[in-house]
């Protein structure tokens, strides 16, 4: 342990559900992303699930909104450090769009991408079994332009920047493919539990 | 092995820039060599990393700081320095009012202290000096501009480069007395006599835009969040192309 002299930290309360390395936020909500924040309307937002699926489709707002709804409330963490307790995003659960699209048995990985070209990678197992959603509401209101309105997609047990803000699309794929950040010398999964924050951790 | 069908990006790491995962996966000890008073809320901190990879203009690191009982506090912050081979690099902190770790820099830390960093890490918000670059920052968002013209001077680029900086007063100017003809301040809430006090507009912006350089200009854009989303729109508005827009958000 290299102990920094004179440095004592702030006084701290043990938070379950805080992983390590990483502090409470509170009430705010920073917004990390390296790009413009687009203009992007709802009217021009759409979704689509291709690559190695039977049906590739894709989904437009309103026939996004006909899917049954589904809710995240829970924790989310960011890799700059820090974590938000108890956020509610209401949207769809990715299930029912992959059970749409049916997923082949080879389909390992899949790479998100955004309607501004951003990408990250995810194994698909971090996707199904009611892991991850598309939300397009935060606290009952409009998910905001800079957190990803008009839609985002949401995967709360991984660091969050995997989970795409102005998601466009996801595709399926039989191999594991780095996205943006990932190739910028993040983490391939980014597992906030083990500190997965940099490649090589 | 299947073929992806994603879009081809227009949001892209710029292809000409590597960046060393070996590098940003390896703590380091940094020693304290030298700290400098910039402003009356932001000093620069002198580091000797016998070991650094080198960096390029615009990167930032991640910095950690431990306590006896094993609590660790580690925060992002953008290199000052340009590139060079000195073994040092330099970090510009602003004082946050209870800030853990912008507080132990500038209440505790002396030269002789260590701490550890990791890094150098992104590739995106980086310049390696080939491109005409526009940089558009406030507050401590002109660290890792800073950077950026400090490389253009130590290497005598020619390439343009233009620096817009926003400041609370000219007291409050990082690096003021280092700045050049590249560089128009604008002040938010005092300003010496004859310069106006306001925001950063689009009547700073579109001279720049119109004076554009063959090929265009590489923007960078670097500060609190709302000022990279002011900045942002303003840029955008005058006509630069949002994939040619690099943002860096402080939080
Ligand atoms: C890529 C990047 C580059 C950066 N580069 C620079 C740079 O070059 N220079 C620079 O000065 N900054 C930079 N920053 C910001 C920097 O990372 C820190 O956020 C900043 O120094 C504040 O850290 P701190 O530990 O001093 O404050 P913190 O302790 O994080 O406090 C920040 C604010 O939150 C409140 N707060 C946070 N946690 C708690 C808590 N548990 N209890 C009570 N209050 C709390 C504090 O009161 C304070 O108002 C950069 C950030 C990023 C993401």
């Amino acid at each position: 342990m290299n102990v920094t002299r004179g440095f004592t930290g702030r006084p701290r309360v043990h938070r379950p559900g805080l992983p390590p390395g990483q502090y409470d936020a509170r009430e705010d909500w920073p917004v990390l992303s390296a790009e413009v924040t687009p203009d992007l309307s709802p009217a021009d937002w759409s979704f689509r699930v291709d690559g190695l699926v039977e049906r590739p489709h894709t989904w437009d707002w309103d026939a996004a909104h006909a899917l049954p709804a589904s809710a995240y409330e829970g924790d989310i963490h960011c890799v700059t450090g820090w974590s938000k307790f108890g956020v509610r995003f209401g949207g769809v659960s990715l299930d029912a769009f992959l059970s749409v699209a049916r997923p082949h048995g080879s389909a390992t990985h899949a790479l998100a991408y955004s309607h501004t070209g951003y990408t990250t990678n995810l194994p698909l197992a971090d996707l199904t079994g009611g892991r991850a959603w598309i939300v397009w509401e935060y606290d009952g209101a409009p998910l905001p332009p800079e957190h990803g309105g008009p839609a985002r997609l949401v995967v709360p047990h991984l660091y969050f920047w995997k989970s795409a803000k102005w998601v466009a699309g996801i595709t399926l794929l039989d191999h594991d493919e780095p996205g943006f950040w990932e190739r910028n010398g993040y983490h391939a999964r980014g597992n906030p539990w083990e500190e997965q924050r940099y490649a090589g951790d | 092995m299947t073929e992806t069908t994603t879009p081809a990006t227009r949001f892209a790491v710029p292809g000409r820039i590597a960046v060393s995962g070996q590098a940003a996966s390896r703590w380091q000890t940094a020693t304290l060599t030298e700290i400098r008073r910039e402003t009356p809320r932001a000093a620069t901190f002198r580091l000797a990393v016998p070991e650094w990879a080198g960096h390029l203009p615009g990167q930032h690191l991640l910095l950690r700081l431990t306590a006896p009982d094993g609590y660790v506090a580690q925060r992002h912050y953008s290199i000052a320095s340009a590139p060079d081979a000195s073994g040092h690099i330099e970090l510009t902190l602003d004082r946050v009012p209870d800030g853990e770790v912008s507080g132990w820099f500038h209440t505790v830390a002396r030269p002789g202290d260590t701490v550890e960093v990791r890094g150098p890490l992104s590739g995106f918000f980086a310049w390696p000096g080939d491109r005409p670059a526009l940089l558009l920052g406030a507050g401590s968002g002109v660290v890792p501009l800073m950077s950026m013209v400090r490389h253009h001077r130590a290497r005598g680029l020619t390439v343009p480069l233009r620096m817009l900086v926003s400041a609370r007063s000219p007291e409050e100017l990082i690096y003021a007395a280092e700045l050049g003809a590249e560089t128009t301040p604008v002040f938010t809430r005092s300003a010496p006599p004859g310069v106006p006090v306001g925001r950063m507009a689009a009547a700073h912006v579109a001279p720049l835009l119109a004076d554009r350089p063959a090929g265009g200009w590489e923007a960078y854009v670097c500060g609190s969040n709302a000022f990279a989303e002011h900045a942002s729109r303003l840029l955008v508005a005058a006509g630069q192309p949002v994939e040619r827009i690099r943002v860096e958000r402080f939080g």
